[in-house]
Formats: C-alpha cells, sequence, structure tokens
C-alpha cells in the first residue's frame, strides 16, 4: 500500500505549513492568558503574519510549481496575492486593536480565526484543483462566520452571521454542484485537465456550460455581484465593524484569484459563455449597487452597497479578455481586473479604518451624521476620509481613478463602449453619495465636539493607507506594472 | 532643450499650498505665507512670456518623461500661443484672490487660501498638458478644491450648488474619458495629444467624439442649454470663488474645444458648425435678456458671463483667424473684467450683507473711488472702446460678418444687450438717491481693495488701448491651427 506513497514537494506549500503551525502554537499559548496579556495573542498573530510575507517573499522565484499531485500551486500571481492578503490582515487586526479592547471582544479566538481564514484564503490563491479551491473556500467562509458571531450577545450581529451561513452554504452548494458537473463533462477536477479537456475537444460543452452557470453563481456570490448580493449589506452593517472590514478586504483578492483560477486558466475556451454572464453581473452590480447606496444612512450599509458596485467594474475588466486576439491586450483586461481589487482593498481598509477611528467605548460611529464636522475636529483624519471617499468616486489623483480608467480602457478595448458608457454614468450617480460624505465633513458644524481618540500605531497606520491612496494615484505604474507581471508569468 | 517652467508654474502653488495648510489656525501666517507663494508661482510664469518665441506655431517649453509607461501615458507639457496667456492670466488672478480673501475670510483661512494655490495649479496643468490622460487628471482633479470652496466659504444655499458644479461637471468629464480612452485605441496606443491631431478618423467615429468632448467643454464653458449650474456656483460661491470660476474655469471648456475637438475632429466640427454656431447666438441673444431682468447682482454678472462665452465659442466656429483671435482675447479680457466685477460686487456685499440690486442705490455718494473703478469695469463688461472688452468682442463681431453678415448682426446685439444689463445695473446700484441709512453709511475702499481694483483698472485699460502684446503671441499658433482645421481628416 505505502509504496505508492510519495511525499509531496511542500516546499511550495511552506507559508501555508507555516501559518497553520503558528495557528496550532497560538491556540496551545493562547489558553494560558488571561485577558491583560492578550497583546501577546496579538503580536504573535503579527508575527505569523509577517513570517508568512517573508517566507513568500523568500520562495517567490516566478515559477509555477505544481504539488500535492497538482492539486496546489505556486506561481507569482499567487505570491502576489498572498503578499497583499497578508498586509491587508495585518492592517485589520492592528485598526482591530482597540476597537475589540473596548468591548471585551478581543479574545483569543479572534486571532485565530483571522488566522485560520487567512489559511483559508491561500489555500483558495493557490488552488489548482477545483476541490483545492472548495476547501479553501470553507475553511474561509466557516471561519468567518463564526467571526461575525464573534459578539454573542448582539442579536444584530447573530442575525448577520445566521444570514450568511445560510446564504453562504447555499453558494457553496452551488459552486459544488457546478464542480460536479464540470467533473462530468471532462472527466477531471484539475483545473490544467479541464482546460486541456477543453482544447482537446473532448469535454461535452453543453453539461459544462450547465455547470458554468453555477460556477460563476458561486463565485459572484463570494464576491457579492448582483443578483447574488443580498447578504452583503446586512452582514456589512450586523457585523461588528472589524469583522466587517476584515470581510471587505482580503476575501475579494482571495474571490478574484479563484474566479481567475476556475475561469481564466480553466475554462478560457468557453469564455464567450462566462464572459456574458460576467457582463450581466457587472452591470446589474454597478447599477444597483450606486443607486441603493444613495439612500442609505448607515455608513457601513452605504460602503456594502459601494463595494457590491466596486465588484461590478472589477468583473468588467475580468470579463473584457479577449480570447482570440492579441494576448497582450487579454492580459490587460485580467491585470486591470487585479489593479482594481488591489486598489479598492487599500480603499476599503482606509474607510471601515476611518469608522473604527472614530468609533469608541460605547459608541459606534457607523452612520453618516457620525462625520459632520470632521474637518473642524481633525483636520487630518478629514483630509485623508476625502481623499478615500475621491479616490472610491473614481476622482483623479486618486488610486481609484486609476483603477477605473484601466478597467474601461480593457472594456472599451474589447469593443464594450456601450457597457463602458453605461458604467460611467452609474459611477457619476455613485459620485453624489461619496461627495456626501466629504459634505458632511466639510461643510458642516459638528455635532459630536468629542475629540478623537486612537493609539499611536492606528494613527500611524491610517495615514499610511491615506497617504497610499494618494501615492498610487499620482505614481500607478508600480502597482499596474506588478499586477501585469504577475499575471504574466503564471500564465 | 526641456524646460522646467511649466513643471515650477504647475507644482509650486501645489507644494506651496502645503506649507499653507501647515500654518494650521494661525491665521495671519497662513495669509502671508499663502500670499508669498502666489507671488513666487507668478513669478515662475513670467519667464513663460518673456522667453516665448511667437513666431514659432509649435509646442514650446516643452517637458516630456514617460509616466505610466503601462499605457504609454507620459508627464507631456507644453504650451503654445493658445494657451500661454491662460497660465499667466491664472496665477495673476490668484494673487488677486489671495489679497481679496485678507480680512475677509476668517475661518479656515489656511484651507481657504490653500485650496486656491492647489486650483491655481491644477488650472495650470490643464493649460499645458499635452497628454490626454494628463490633461483629463488635472481637468477632472480641479474640480475637488472648487467644490470644497464653494461649500464651506459659500453663501445659504451653498451645498445645493456645490454638487451641482461636481455632479455637473463630471458628467461632461465622464464622456469625455470614454473619448480620450477610444482616441488611444485608434491611434494604435498613444494618449499624446499632438499626435492625435494628425491621426485620420472616419466622420461618424469623428462626430461621436465631437458630441463627447462637446458635452464635456460645453459643461465648463457653459453653454446654453447646460449653463444652469453656474449661477448657483457663482451666487453661493465667496468672492474669490466666482472670480476664479469666471475669470480661469470657464477658459478651460473653450480652451478645451481649440485644443481637442477642432484638431482632432476637424470635419465634425465644419458639420456640426451650425449647431454651434446657434447654441451660441442663443447664448449671447437670450441670456443677455435673461441677464437683463435679474436683481441679484451676481447672478446677473454670471449670466453675462455665459454671454460673453457665448460670443468666444462663435468666434471659434466661424473658422477665421480674426473670429478665433477675437475668441481668445474676449476670454483674456473677460478673465480680467469678470474677476472685477465680482471683486466690486464682493467689495459690496462685505459691507452690505446683500447682493441684491434693490438693496442699493446712490453708492457714489458714500464710495466715491470704488464707484470710479466699478464705473470702469461696467463700461469694459460692455464693451466700450478703449477697454479691453472692446477688442474682442469687435474682432468677433468682424469675423462673424466675414462669415454670414446676419450672424455677424446676431452677435453684434451683444453690444447693445451687455451695455444695456451692465449699465442699467450700475445706474441702479450706484447712481440715483441714496436708497437707505445702510448705503449712507458706507465706506469707502480700502488700501487693500484699492490695490486689487487698480491692478485689474490697469490691465483693463492697458489691453483695451495696445493689445499688440496679447494679439501678437497667438498669430502664429491660431493660424496654424486654422490651416490644420481646414483639412480634412477623412
Amino acid at each position: 500500500m505505502l509504496k505508492n506513497f510519495l511525499t509531496p514537494d511542500l516546499y511550495p506549500a511552506l507559508p501555508e505549513i507555516f501559518l497553520l503551525t503558528m495557528a496550532c502554537v497560538i491556540l496551545l499559548v493562547d489558553v494560558f492568558l488571561d485577558r491583560a496579556q492578550r497583546w501577546i495573542t496579538a503580536a504573535l498573530t503579527l508575527i505569523t503574519l509577517i513570517g508568512c510575507a517573508l517566507i513568500t517573499y523568500q520562495t517567490m522565484d516566478g515559477q509555477v510549481v505544481l504539488t500535492f499531485s497538482n492539486m496546489f500551486v505556486d506561481d507569482l500571481l499567487g505570491d502576489f496575492l498572498k503578499l497583499m492578503i497578508y498586509l491587508s490582515v495585518i492592517v485589520v487586526v492592528i485598526y482591530s486593536r482597540d476597537y475589540l479592547v473596548a468591548r471585551q471582544l478581543d479574545k483569543g479566538e479572534y486571532y485565530l480565526l483571522v488566522l485560520f481564514a487567512t489559511l483559508g484564503m491561500m489555500v483558495m490563491v493557490s488552488a489548482a484543483h477545483f476541490l483545492t479551491i472548495y476547501l479553501g473556500l470553507e475553511l474561509l467562509s466557516l471561519s468567518l462566520y463564526a467571526l461575525v458571531a464573534i459578539d454573542r450577545d448582539s442579536p444584530r450581529a447573530t442575525e448577520a452571521a445566521m444570514k450568511y451561513f445560510v446564504l453562504g452554504s447555499l453558494a457553496s452548494g452551488l459552486l459544488l454542484y457546478g464542480m460536479s458537473m464540470v467533473y462530468g463533462a471532462t472527466g477531471t477536477l484539475e483545473i490544467g485537465g479541464v482546460s486541456q479537456a477543453l482544447h482537446l475537444g473532448v469535454a461535452n460543452k453543453t453539461v459544462l456550460v450547465f455547470g458554468l452557470v453555477f460556477i460563476v453563481s458561486g463565485i459572484a456570490f463570494k464576491l457579492g455581484a448582483v443578483p447574488f448580493h443580498m447578504w452583503v449589506p446586512d452582514v456589512y452593517q450586523g457585523a461588528p465593524t472589524p469583522i466587517t472590514l476584515l470581510i471587505s478586504s482580503a476575501p475579494k483578492l482571495a474571490a478574484f484569484a479563484i474566479a481567475m483560477r476556475m475561469l481564466v486558466y480553466g475554462m478560457l475556451e468557453i469564455a464567450e459563455h462566462w464572459q456574458q454572464m460576467l457582463m450581466i453581473l457587472a452591470v446589474l452590480s454597478i447599477a444597483l449597487g450606486n443607486l441603493a447606496a444613495i439612500a442609505q444612512t448607515n455608513l457601513k450599509r452605504m460602503l456594502a452597497y459601494s463595494a457590491i458596485s466596486h465588484m461590478g467594474f472589477m468583473l468588467l475588466g475580468l470579463m473584457s479578455g479577449t480570447v482570440s486576439a492579441d494576448p497582450r491586450y487579454a492580459l490587460n483586461a485580467y491585470s486591470s481586473s487585479l489593479y482594481y481589487v488591489v486598489a479598492y482593498v487599500i480603499m476599503s481598509l482606509g474607510s471601515f479604518g476611518m469608522i473604527l477611528l472614530m468609533s469608541r467605548a460605547g459608541y459606534e460611529a457607523e452612520h453618516l451624521e457620525d462625520f459632520k464636522g470632521l474637518n473642524q475636529r481633525s483636520p487630518w483624519f478629514a483630509a485623508v476620509m476625502m481623499a478615500l471617499m475621491f479616490s472610491m468616486a473614481g476622482v483623479p489623483f486618486f488610486v481609484g481613478f486609476f483603477a477605473k480608467f484601466s478597467v474601461l480602457l480593457a472594456a472599451i478595448d474589447a469593443g464594450h463602449i456601450a457597457v463602458a458608457i453605461f458604467a460611467v454614468m452609474f459611477s457619476l450617480i455613485g459620485a453624489f453619495y461619496y461627495l456626501r460624505i466629504v459634505k458632511l465633513m466639510y461643510f458642516d458644524a459638528p455635532v459630536d465636539a468629542a475629540p478623537i481618540v486612537a493609539s499611536h500605531d492606528m494613527r500611524f497606520l491610517l495615514s499610511l493607507n491615506g497617504a497610499a491612496v494618494v501615492l498610487f494615484g499620482i505614481f500607478p505604474d508600480t502597482l499596474m506594472s506588478l499586477c501585469t507581471y504577475a499575471l504574466l508569468r503564471s500564465l | 532643450m526641456t524646460s522646467q517652467l511649466l513643471s515650477l508654474a504647475i507644482w509650486v502653488p501645489i507644494f506651496g499650498a502645503l506649507v499653507v495648510f501647515a500654518a494650521g489656525s494661525a491665521k495671519n501666517l497662513a495669509r502671508w505665507a499663502a500670499l508669498l507663494v502666489a507671488l513666487a508661482s507668478f513669478a515662475v510664469t513670467l519667464p513663460l512670456y518673456l522667453g516665448f518665441d511667437a513666431t514659432q506655431a509649435g509646442m514650446q517649453f516643452v517637458e516630456q518623461r514617460p509616466w505610466i509607461p503601462r499605457f504609454n501615458v507620459e508627464y507631456f507639457l507644453g504650451i503654445d500661443g493658445i494657451s500661454m496667456l491662460f497660465i499667466l492670466l491664472n496665477s495673476f488672478i490668484t494673487i488677486l484672490v489671495v489679497i481679496a480673501g485678507w480680512e475677509v475670510i476668517e475661518e479656515k483661512v489656511s484651507q481657504y487660501m490653500g485650496a486656491f494655490l492647489i486650483m491655481s495649479g491644477l488650472m495650470n496643468g490643464i493649460f499645458s498638458a499635452l497628454d490626454g490622460v494628463l490633461f483629463y487628471v488635472f481637468f477632472e482633479a480641479s474640480l475637488i478644491p472648487m467644490y470644497i470652496i464653494i461649500g464651506v466659504w459659500g453663501g445659504p444655499n451653498r451645498v445645493y450648488a456645490a454638487f451641482k458644479f461636481f455632479l455637473y461637471t463630471l458628467l461632461g468629464s465622464l464622456l469625455m474619458l470614454i473619448a480620450l480612452i477610444y482616441l488611444f485605441l485608434q491611434s494604435g496606443g498613444s494618449f499624446n495629444m499632438l499626435e492625435w491631431h494628425q491621426l485620420r478618423i472616419e466622420m461618424t467615429p469623428q462626430i461621436l467624439i465631437f458630441l463627447a468632448f462637446l458635452v464635456a467643454f460645453a459643461v465648463k464653458v457653459p453653454m446654453w442649454p447646460v449653463h444652469t449650474w453656474l449661477p448657483d456656483a457663482h451666487v453661493e460661491a465667496p468672492t474669490g470663488g466666482s472670480v476664479v470660476l469666471a475669470a480661469i474655469m470657464l477658459k478651460l471648456g473653450a480652451y478645451g474645444f481649440l485644443r481637442f475637438s477642432l484638431p482632432i475632429a476637424p470635419d465634425a466640427s465644419h458639420y456640426l458648425a451650425p449647431l454651434m454656431i446657434t447654441l451660441s447666438l442663443i447664448a449671447v441673444i437670450y441670456i443677455g435678456f435673461v441677464a437683463l431682468v435679474q436683481a441679484d447682482m451676481k447672478k446677473l454678472i454670471a449670466y453675462s458671463s455665459i454671454s460673453h462665452m457665448g460670443f468666444v465659442t462663435l468666434g471659434f466656429f466661424i473658422f477665421n483667424a480674426i473670429g478665433v483671435e477675437g475668441a481668445l482675447v474676449v476670454m483674456i479680457s473677460h478673465g480680467f473684467v469678470s474677476a472685477a466685477m465680482f471683486l466690486c460686487v464682493g467689495v459690496m456685499y462685505d459691507r452690505m450683507h446683500s447682493r441684491q440690486i434693490a438693496d442699493y442705490g446712490g453708492v457714489v455718494n458714500s464710495m466715491p473711488k470704488f464707484a470710479a473703478f466699478f464705473m470702469l469695469f461696467s463700461m469694459a463688461n460692455a464693451g466700450l472702446p478703449a477697454t479691453s472688452g472692446f477688442v474682442g468682442e469687435f474682432m468677433v463681431a468682424l469675423g462673424a460678418i466675414k462669415y454670414n453678415f446676419w450672424i455677424g448682426f446676431a452677435a453684434a446685439t451683444t453690444l447693445i444687450l451687455g451695455a444695456a444689463y451692465t449699465l442699467w445695473m450700475y445706474k441702479r446700484v450706484v447712481f440715483g438717491a441714496v436708497a437707505n441709512s445702510h448705503v449712507a453709511e458706507l465706506t469707502d475702499i480700502n488700501n487693500r481693495e484699492f490695490l486689487i481694483l487698480a491692478l485689474l483698472a490697469f490691465c483693463v485699460l492697458a489691453m483695451g488701448i495696445y493689445p499688440y502684446p496679447f494679439t501678437d503671441v497667438m498669430h502664429a499658433s491660431v493660424d496654424n491651427l486654422l490651416k490644420h482645421v481646414a483639412v480634412s481628416k477623412l
């Protein structure tokens, strides 16, 4: 029996292994800590993430290496996304600390669940097999369900967790069902194998397209694209803000990764089918997200709808890769999409970070009104928030503009001029609610004159976040080229 | 030869603004710092005029380096005879705005001054950008400081006005973005505007490109019927905001026609010229009548601006040198005159806190010096010979008559209408019996106000009596443009 067993090459999965080991260590260490010593858990969590980043960075060689019987892949796209994921989780942990301590939510479970969620994302990013994708996705989702309900005495959070769980399970079911169809059609679940089967023409396309519908639905759910967006506003609003911060950032990167892996790497041959589906999702998301956001008075809910519209824009890039024409341009489309997600994550981290900054013990600054007159209370953070809002609205010189620009360029290049005009018209509508935040901060008098209390590391990091939004807006080329390069070397 | 002058013209005010922001709540420090920055920014633009070679039609002071190699976007700056004067005008007006806001602005002084400086830098960027994306980026970014200026220091209805201003302009510029990307793909991957000028485009796409640009620039100019944001923005904006809006921002749209619409889509421009001329004439005549019945002085001047800008677009679309040059002269002159008119209204508003014509009367009795200045500027606004207002309007009218007598005839009515609404307002505000005790208690202008108005009066008269230094620099570039536009690109 054991004769056939080969030890897989563990080297490509080193960051995952390290993270899992450290998570187990933290699990043990945390048992012996009381509340006052919880900072040790937080520090260990950060050290783990930084360690992962170092390992990923050190082992990054630009080669595509498959391991675990072709179930796991280590390539530059994966490494790039993982680094972004570590970075955003580190930011999340630092932003969340004050808030969690003030509400006595800084339990050891929080840090562990965050680490497991990170592991789930890493597995998703590095998946070369449909089952690996599912495995990572479930690890991420289950950790997130639990995290949403971490404040167990809050009925709103519990409700949100329940909703998230039920709808999330449904989506996972859809995805799994779609995968089974893929297996039926191609006889394999390896992404490379599916691609090859399609290429050789041995796949049953009818069944495959049928399965594709379910797979796209599953991806759309994880991204929060219309019409699979119902959970987004409720979960964003109901979850404690640090958890919303987490949900709105790194998982988008992972969701992008599985979309890339399954659709582009696996099923590029039937791109015309999934591109149409993505177009519908994109158009609906941009329209509904922007329109519904106008009516919101809760900032978290507003940002949730804004996230929906941003995911629509991201899909606009993903659907614009031309299959037959110059591969250089097809790459442009995917890299614009990747760039959009990265830009969105930077902006989203900053925006929810601002909500956390404004909140203090026993007070949630999650209503639009809470931002009134911020310019008089803290000109600096008002400026940071203004940069974030204008960036989200897609106004230059902020990172959001170039994200929209590159996506629109890809869309027009693929011949979708009408869709591009539609998208910019809705982003005009979207500009209204971002402007409203700026209006509240600058034009209105403050209702709450209390000074802003926050730790220095949070202030520093948030300022850095704001600076990143401006700097990547003035010098967008580095990040853009990184995205393109990562994709280029992973094909 | 590369020169850093244009970069300095853009970045000195912007980085200067950051210094001004750092002054925080120290009001006097902020004021002096802002003045210093504004003077320095003006000083760096002077060599642009002095070193300008008027015999050359091409771009001068060119700076070109890659910015976003990924999309072949360049940091590409350069000016010709068309854009050079606007950079000087902009930097000059910024100094006046800083001085005009000296005592009037008491709240958040550093932010006020900083916002104007940033805007000044961004607008220099718009006038000197020769890369499509760079132009767009400056064009749209300039909305942010103006939005803040109107919203924070504006009048009672400022929120409405600020939103209307921002969203209206954004609507136009987003369609322009689509057109820019389309041109990028058509030209095989270049955002270089000079290359776009040589690009051959079919008629249908040309018309669509022209229309996309039209929406962007018509909103900015503003042309009838998309002008409604301007009276609101002007009425609510603080004096400095109105000055910059009228003197510089409105010129961006007109400048865009010369830089994009005409040279990139010449056939569409000829084809759609009747439409443009009609819209321009409606702006000149109809808006002139609208101005006549305004009860609010700022609104009246705002409508007068729209009417004058109608003259400018008319001058562009009759395609002869005298018309285009005349239109450019109107733009410069209007920059001085409208700035002066808004400052005059500001002077009165600071004392009376009213802009209603009905609240005034007999101002000359208590403010003789002011009344003299106001008289000069009103005459200039009406287009009296020997003021700057006359030169350009005369040239455009002449060009229009060359093109078609009746168009010229209709356009010339502005000289009557302009005189009617401006002088009638002047009469009601300045002459007559002292209207009420508030007017009787008015104090005449102080030295600071005298300085600003005197500087503008000098410019208005100098340009009216001896316009040669202004028109001389634009001849070569305008001729070149018209030669270019005359050749079909089909």
